[in-house]
């Protein structure tokens, strides 16, 4: 469904992504984890169309999507920190976002379980800027979710959210995988992408260091926990680092 | 694009920044008119906001909203929206709002106490002021991602083109007084938009005998038809060509 063929992207001189070649299908979930400066968010924007890659192709349904834009309204996505516009009521936002998806031919059924769950319709002609963040946030998950798409992108979605709000987004999470929706998740919440998610792409300085279902990679650690895999991962790269500098400094 | 227009234009009239600015500027014209008995000395007061305050307010303002709505369009820019129509609700969005608030603050005033040509051309140059302004403050807030770098740029530009500008035409021409310079004059004006919008209402005002020779070149091409086609054309360049250069460069801007 999408397809990343040799991306490389390089801020200024810093290389942030290196050849990144790889092929998301509809019906997984996928984790992309690794540490902090490994490239997961530019990836993800990419993906969306904010960040132009400057070498590589990237096919959405197999149509190359360099600089188009009809693609994303098959996206829902979920931004880390929400700032709307400060004047714009809850219910304004949504309507803009609602004569967006209509004016690119979308014709769905509107999906409105989050925005009842998280009760927005009581709050909706409150200014957004006005709200608090954690509720932003939920305007963010109701909007993502709101247009049935076929690609949801999730950027640390429970972060901002009170327990009990980050558990009905993760129930709807999951309703939306039972339908076989291709589902990315960031976060560096272990217990939640081990609930959440079933593949796992691991992220290492600018490359792809593997792509592979979750219980595969447990098998390979003889059944160890998820968040003792991924911090063994992100020490051992660490100690590489050490032991090249340690290396270099000898020679 | 109207539809994103629409809620960008809801989100910006509630602005109480932009309230306040209406205000001050109905207060500021209201006072001059209200001082002066003869209406004309009143619009070159006037004319001292459109150069001064117009300028400032547009492209501090701009460059700010610019930079609070970042994340707003890296949101849409998720959207199935082209860059085209984010880029271009916003430009709008801004410069139809600071264009109301000059509308309501100075024209309004302008056209009850001195509804003649003089005063038409006030309301028009700064109408183009504005919209001058804002490009500007796109251009510089398109540069860089960093919001003090973005509005202090912005500042420069305005410090450039209000004060700086002149000064360094003047010391020119105090070093070159041996020549002719009256000629070149006009062309140093066509490259300062503030300046070309004094000109432009001056020239309406018959003030041009103070400024002696240069005074008469600048009547004469100022005051014929073609240069007057050739210094509005040269205020709307002065607005389109930062608008399309900062529109290239969102267009290819990682977020």
């Amino acid at each position: 469904m999408i397809r990343f063929e040799n991306i490389y992207k390089k801020f200024g001189k810093l290389e942030v992504l290196n050849d990144i070649s790889i092929r998301f299908d509809i019906g997984q979930s996928i984790a992309i984890v690794g540490p902090n400066g490994s490239g997961k968010t530019t990836l993800i924007k990419i993906l969306l169309g904010m960040v132009l890659p400057d070498k590589g192709k990237l096919f959405f349904e197999d149509k190359n999507i360099f600089q188009t834009h009809a693609y994303r309204g098959n996206i829902g996505y979920m931004p880390q920190i929400s700032r709307y516009p400060p004047n714009l009521k809850i219910r304004q936002l949504i309507e803009m976002m609602t004569e967006i998806r209509k004016s690119e031919g979308w014709n769905g059924d509107i999906d409105e379980d989050l925005y009842e769950a998280f009760e927005l319709d009581k709050i909706k002609n409150k200014p957004m800027g006005t709200l608090s963040g954690g509720t932003s946030q939920k305007v963010g998950a109701a909007l993502a979710f709101r247009f049935n798409p076929k690609v949801l992108i999730l950027d640390e979605p429970t972060a901002g959210l009170d327990p009990i709000a980050a558990e009905i987004l993760k129930d709807k999470i999951q309703k939306e995988r039972a339908k076989g929706k291709l589902v990315i998740i960031t976060s560096h919440i272990v217990s939640d992408l081990e609930e959440l998610t079933d593949y796992m792409l691991y992220m290492q300085e600018t490359r792809v260091h593997f792509f592979k279902k979750i219980d595969d990679l447990k098998d390979q650690y003889g059944g160890e926990k998820l968040g003792k895999i991924i911090a063994f991962l992100m020490k051992k790269k660490a100690y590489n680092t050490l032991e090249t500098i340690l290396s270099k400094v000898k020679q | 694009m109207r539809k994103v227009l629409k809620y960008v234009l809801y989100d910006i009239l509630r602005n109480k920044f932009l309230l306040g600015y209406t205000i001050l500027l109905l207060i500021l014209s209201g006072a001059f008119f209200g001082f002066e008995v003869d209406p004309g000395k009143g619009i070159i007061s006037i004319l001292n906001i459109n150069l001064i305050v117009i300028p400032l307010v547009s492209i501090v303002f701009s460059t700010t909203h610019f930079y609070n709505s970042y994340e707003y369009l890296e949101l849409l820019s998720a959207q199935p929206l082209s860059r085209k129509t984010i880029f271009f609700s916003q430009y709008l969005g801004v410069s139809i709002t600071l264009i109301l608030a000059f509308l309501v603050g100075v024209g309004l005033p302008v056209i009850i106490y001195n509804g003649d040509s003089s005063g038409i051309r006030v309301i028009l140059t700064g109408i183009l002021l504005t919209l001058v302004y804002v490009s500007l403050a796109f251009l510089a807030a398109v540069f860089t991602r960093d919001k003090a770098k973005g509005i202090g740029l912005s500042l420069v530009i305005w410090f450039y083109f209000s004060l700086v500008y002149d000064s360094l035409v003047l010391a020119l021409f105090l070093n070159l007084s041996d020549y002719p310079m009256e000629k070149i004059t006009v062309l140093f004006s066509l490259l300062n938009p503030s300046d070309l919008a004094r000109i432009l209402v001056l020239i309406k005002l018959d003030v041009s005998a103070l400024m002696g020779i240069t005074g008469a070149v600048f009547q004469d091409f100022f005051g014929s038809t073609n240069g007057l086609l050739i210094s509005f054309l040269a205020l709307i360049s002065w607005f389109l060509v930062p608008l399309i250069a900062s529109f290239r460069i969102f267009n290819k801007k990682d977020l």
